[in-house]
């Protein structure tokens, strides 16, 4: 037979350094997408990379992001959530009625616009979980049914006259930073937390990667679903309510379309919609992108529809560079 | 009045503490198919079970009703002494039945120890956050009981091979401590030395007087196995025996209900001239350097162990991958396969090894998953002639006896074995000249076995060139012409069938100098 003794066998499963540097690379692709940009956009204008502006990028972004974060523990299950804009504007109109000066204690008002997003969730939830409705669907019956109610409830004129105490929570500033700032980082660490080292986020990514394995597992799939669902939309009236303080006005028409822009962020950041796959680092730099781009083009004085354009490839340019990487395995 | 109350310790002495599973008259009917017809098992504490029958027997089924995934209609079931009421997965697992399902179900983007531990992940001190550090060790535990420390607790899924795959759901099951672990074709995706393993530990679980049901279409390891064997036809209860009283004739009259004369129909065939040659193939990290050639009428069979590389060799060859370097001829011109479209175009065809994963569309019927490729065939202009299609294949449902109420039926329902019957049927219709079969009879019983050498044997009377990939010895050794061995991506050996020996196979298969 034809073979020597010294023949060298192959490697079928490398370990080698080249493949954990990959891994790193391919874990924080976005994040090395992010510095590309804020260098470019530091090197075309020098009012970019300035402390008043970077926080001002970061602000821009936060509601974004709040409600990112939430739609990408869905999509992590092969969930959507169409709904989360339409949260926002009823969130912002009930929220504003109860925050008249002199009429409840602050936390009372947070309250009520906390649990705007939670009846939103808990109908989203049983919609999709135990009524079996594809999410798509059930989220866009809420998402007009929402806004519809939104524009209902405030006979379409804005809710105004509200107590600085809740305005604070908008437009304030803690220690010099932003108040949205800081409850965005709290509720993103709050949720890597909760996705990376708690049951019921590995509960989460065990439905997104293989239902039926979850099932079998023993895993209690609806009640699962139906905490992201209930988690989600009152991540999106935490948004509203913030936004509200922050124009201190309550408008029906607030959060149109930030379902869309949610969803790109959590898509740009790497969450795959077909579900098991995504991170919170990853969504946060997806906002990120989408708030550093648009605020550089800002700057340069690109005009608003160029801007549309501009967004719009870039998520379909991340989405391609993802599967590009997927193919290359 | 006490001694008319029967106290728990007494209860079920006799007879009935021999069994730790009874099952009877058990009904289970989908749209269109009686799958259980009053059936019944029982199966003795401590022992082995095999549970035996053609595809379609309904022995999946009656397994996904014991551990709480399908629902059944009639019938009652005694587990460990108790009646129970079945209602879900989680019920059967807290009581101490678990199972290795035929299709693997793992969570592919998780790692190994998620998916042991998944829906019941150790909580840490604070009863919080999991406990990433005792899962690992846990499961280091077991792997280590199992003697499989090759497998890392925090490796992902998805970078595991399949036989690896199907190792950790096997220490899936027994991790549970279950008194019952059913497995469903748990052997199909692994070689023999893995094989051997596993019998071992399951010989050792028994002593501890854990039971197992044990289902497989290899005749030689139920003997090797099993205590008692019951036998299912068509959703029929046809007996339970020792095994001991049964031997492998008796057994497979029973499951087909009729004698098979011959298990490897390997006519002789006149072998023509080269049609295919590979020349010094390589793909970095796969394999390197292969070599061989195929002639029309000639079949050749790939052995090799797991992880050999041959599955990814096939599909490079199939286009499905890119080669780094060498070359294909065909009829001595050289060709270049940049797609499973080129690899069509030149008459290949290529019947994969993971079903679900890369064979079948699972939401279509029967018929879209058997006409895809030939599409062009079947149309006029734009249109598809529908007369046409469903005619060739209810001809093809009739040839292969695929069980099926209908050809619309959705192919995810049939069973496993009819499922890659369809897939038979689909490339055969694209009527090609090089066939290449990835293990093509796993999870196929008997019957159906010898009538897919049959149909293999055939095509390569017709003059076609036949490449079959087969982890199981006597169907290499029964079928082929020229053995082609793998070892860790290199061709070892290239044996005649005159010469061949199951010895010389695993020792060139394993590395083994002659
Ligand atoms: N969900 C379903 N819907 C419709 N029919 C089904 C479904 N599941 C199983 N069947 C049918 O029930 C019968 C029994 O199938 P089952 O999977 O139990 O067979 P099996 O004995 O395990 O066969 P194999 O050896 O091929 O795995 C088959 O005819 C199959 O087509
Ligand atoms: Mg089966």
């Amino acid at each position: 037979m034809a073979h020597s003794s010294n023949q060298k066998p192959i490697k079928i499963e490398s370990n080698s350094f080249g493949s954990q540097f990959s891994k790193v690379i391919d874990k924080l692709g976005i994040i090395v997408v992010l510095i590309f940009l804020l260098i470019l956009m530091s090197l075309l204008t020098d009012k970019f990379l300035t402390p008043m502006n970077l926080t001002n990028v970061v602000r821009q972004i936060s509601f974004i992001a709040l409600i990112a974060i939430g739609v990408t523990s869905i999509i992590i299950t092969t969930g959507i959530d169409l709904s989360s804009g339409s949260v926002v504007g009823l969130t912002s109109v009930v929220v504003a009625s109860a925050a008249h000066p002199g009429q409840f204690p602050l936390v009372v008002t947070i309250l009520i616009g906390l649990s705007v997003g939670l009846v939103v969730g808990l109908i989203n939830g049983f919609l999709v979980a135990y009524a079996k409705l594809p999410p798509f669907i059930a989220t866009m019956g809420t998402w007009t049914t929402v806004r519809g109610l939104a524009l209902l409830y405030s006979n379409g004129r804005p809710v105004n006259d509200l107590k600085d105490e809740f305005t604070y929570l908008g437009g304030g500033r803690f220690l010099g930073v932003p108040v949205p700032i800081l409850v965005l980082i709290a509720v993103a660490i709050l949720t890597h937390l909760l996705l990376t080292s708690t049951r019921l986020g590995r509960h989460v990514f065990a439905i997104g990667g293989n239902e039926q394995a979850a099932i079998i597992g023993g895993i209690n799939v609806k009640i699962v679903k139906l905490a992201v669902y209930v988690y989600a939309s009152t991540l999106a009236a935490l948004s509203g309510l913030l936004l509200t303080g922050r124009i201190a006005s309550g408008q029906s028409a607030l959060g149109v379309g930030y379902e869309l822009d949610a969803i790109a962020a959590a898509v740009i950041g790497g969450t795959s919609l077909t579900g098991g796959i995504g991170s919170i680092v990853g969504t946060i730099s997806g906002a990120l992108v989408i708030g550093v781009i648009n605020n550089g083009m800002d700057l340069l004085n690109v005009n608003m529809y160029w801007q549309q354009i501009a967004k719009g490839m870039i998520i379909v340019i991340a989405v391609f560079l993802d599967s590009q990487k997927k193919k290359a395995k | 009045m006490r001694w008319f109350l029967p106290s728990p310790h007494n209860w079920g002495i006799g007879m009935n503490n021999d069994y730790i599973l009874e099952m009877e008259h058990i009904c289970k009917r989908f749209p269109g198919v009686i799958a259980l017809d009053d059936v019944q098992l029982k199966v003795r504490r401590g022992t082995v079970h095999a549970l035996m029958g053609e595809n379609g027997a309904g022995k999946s089924t009656l397994m996904k009703i014991l551990i709480g995934i399908n629902k059944m209609d009639g019938g009652n079931i005694i587990f460990d002494g108790k009646e129970v009421q079945i209602q879900n997965t989680h019920f059967a697992l807290k009581h101490g039945i678990s199972m290795i399902f035929q299709e693997l179900s793992p969570i592919p983007h998780m790692t190994v120890m998620e998916n042991i531990y998944v829906g019941r992940e150790q909580l840490s001190a604070n009863r919080i956050f999991i406990s990433k550090k005792q899962m690992a060790e846990d499961t280091a535990n077991i792997l280590k009981k199992l003697e499989m420390e090759s497998i890392n607790p925090k490796e992902k899924m998805v970078n595991l091979s399949v036989a690896k795959t199907q190792m950790v759901e096997i220490c899936k099951a027994i991790s549970y401590n279950s008194k019952l672990i059913i497995m469903d074709e748990p052997t199909s995706a692994i070689s023999e030395k893995e094989c051997d393993h596993l019998f071992k530990i399951v010989k050792q679980l028994t002593r501890e007087g854990v039971s197992f049901i044990f289902i497989t279409h290899k005749m030689d390891e139920v003997f090797k196995l099993a205590d008692d064997i019951t036998v299912f036809r068509d959703g029929k209860f046809i007996c339970t025996e020792l095994a001991s009283n049964m031997n492998h004739h008796m057994l497979v009259e029973k499951m087909v209900g009729r004698e098979i004369t011959q298990m490897f129909p390997k006519e002789e065939v006149d072998i023509g001239d080269v049609y295919i040659s590979f020349k010094n193939l390589t793909k970095k990290g796969l394999f390197e350097n292969v070599s061989f050639d195929v002639r029309r009428g000639e079949i050749i069979g790939l052995a090799g162990l797991m992880g050999a590389g041959r599955t990814e060799l096939m599909e490079t060859i199939f286009g499905y991958r890119k080669l780094d370097s060498g070359e294909i001829y065909i009829n001595n011109k050289k060709v270049t396969i940049k797609g499973p479209k080129d690899a069509i175009a030149n008459k290949m065809a290529l019947i994969t090894e993971d079903r679900k994963l890369t064979g079948l569309y699972l939401p279509l019927s029967v018929k879209d998953n058997m006409i895809m490729p030939s599409l062009r065939r079947f149309s006029r202009g734009l249109l598809l002639q529908h007369r046409s299609i469903d005619k060739i294949c209810n001809e093809n449902r009739v040839n292969f006896d695929i069980k099926t109420p209908s050809i619309n039926q959705i192919v995810n329902n049939l069973s496993g074995g009819n499922q890659q019957k369809v897939l038979i049927a689909r490339w055969l219709m694209t009527d090609p000249e090089i066939i290449i079969l990835d293990e093509p009879t796993r999870g196929i019983d008997v019957g159906s076995k010898s009538e897919i050498h049959k149909l293999i044997s055939n095509l390569a009377k017709q003059g076609k060139c036949i490449i079959m990939i087969s982890s199981e010895m006597p169907e290499v050794i029964g079928m082929s012409d020229q053995i082609v061995v793998m070892y860790k991506g290199t061709v070892k050996a290239i044996i005649n069938r005159k010469n061949v020996t199951q010895e010389l196979i695993l020792e060139n298969a394993s590395g083994l100098e002659t």
